[in-house]
């Protein structure tokens, strides 16, 4: 364990991806202005997810722990989709 | 003459207090996910009355209080690194400022609430039960729950803030037992995490 030497991100790194979450935060309200009709919330939601992945991948780390975390993440987040899917499955049908 | 040590080794393990930490953000990802299904399947079910209802809020304020919340996980995540740098006072500075950018963050929904007070909108308020469509009032009391619920994450949030801030300040928690503050920061992060999803779904529908 003492072996392990914590990873120092630059704080430049930070600043960089601060700049990439505020430019998608403006492309998802760009997108959302435009009528898209239905795609325009899978549109916003696609920045979204894409925004929670840098913020996973970076502010919180997960670039730099050990690979089990990033395992159980994908595995709720897996989860959490299936549950929506069925939910949607139920509704949708009928 | 021998030397008397006195050998204190608490155990600590600081992948095992993350490991602790991430679980603890599952949990809260569900409490969260549940309640986004149940926001999608409403709007799923009464989509004209959710996008009448979202224009009584306001994207501008939506949009401000995402980009305080982003810049204040920036300053959270570079005050570990400022930590691990052994640079302790930019690490109590940053601390300061993501505390100060979670106070503006909370006055802004504070005037974002009082808005909708004086427009008659609160949960169970006379002008929401009688005059609106069924839809908008799921619409309501779902951006009440929501926002409530992560308001009360970003206050929970700040005393862990302070908290691990007195403790740099202490120096109990340093650069060989960051756990404190590097967990401070997970848990600030899911708030921006949980923002980023509900900013789209309440303000900007179209």
């Amino acid at each position: 364990m003492e072996k392990e030497k914590h990873h120092i991100v630059p704080y430049k790194v930070y600043f960089f991806i601060l700049l990439a979450l505020i430019t998608l935060t403006f492309m998802s309200i760009g997108i959302t202005q435009i009528n898209l009709g239905g795609y325009s919330v899978l549109g916003a939601l696609i920045f979204s997810t894409i925004k929670s992945v840098l913020v996973l991948t970076w502010f919180m780390h997960l670039k730099f722990d050990q690979p089990f975390l990033r395992f159980m993440v994908g595995f709720v987040a897996l989860v959490f989709l299936a549950v929506i899917f069925i939910t949607f499955l139920d509704y949708y049908f009928r | 003459m021998e030397h008397v040590t006195q050998h204190s080794d608490p155990h600590f393990d600081q992948e095992a207090s993350k490991l602790g930490m991430w679980l603890f953000i599952f949990t809260e990802l569900l409490l969260f996910g549940g309640l986004f299904i149940v926001y999608s399947i409403y709007r799923f079910l009464n989509p004209e009355s959710f996008q009448l209802a979202s224009h009584e809020l306001n994207p501008v304020i939506g949009a401000i209080n995402t980009i305080i919340l982003l810049v204040s996980s920036m300053t959270i995540a570079m005050s570990t690194s400022a930590l691990q740098k052994k640079n302790k006072g930019l690490t109590v500075l940053l601390l300061e400022i993501t505390i100060m950018l979670a106070l503006i963050f909370l006055i802004n929904k504070y005037f974002e609430w009082g808005v909708k007070f004086e427009h008659g909108i609160w949960p169970g308020s006379s002008h929401l039960v009688n005059d609106m469509s069924k839809g908008e009032i799921l619409f309501f009391g779902l951006y009440f729950v929501m926002t409530g619920l992560h308001a009360l994450h970003i206050i929970v949030g700040m005393i862990i803030i302070i908290v691990a801030l007195r403790r740099v300040q202490k120096g109990t928690v340093n650069p060989d037992r960051p756990s404190l503050l590097e967990n401070a920061g997970l848990y600030w992060h899911l708030v921006d995490l949980i923002w980023i999803f509900l900013f789209p779904l309440f303000y900007l529908i179209h």
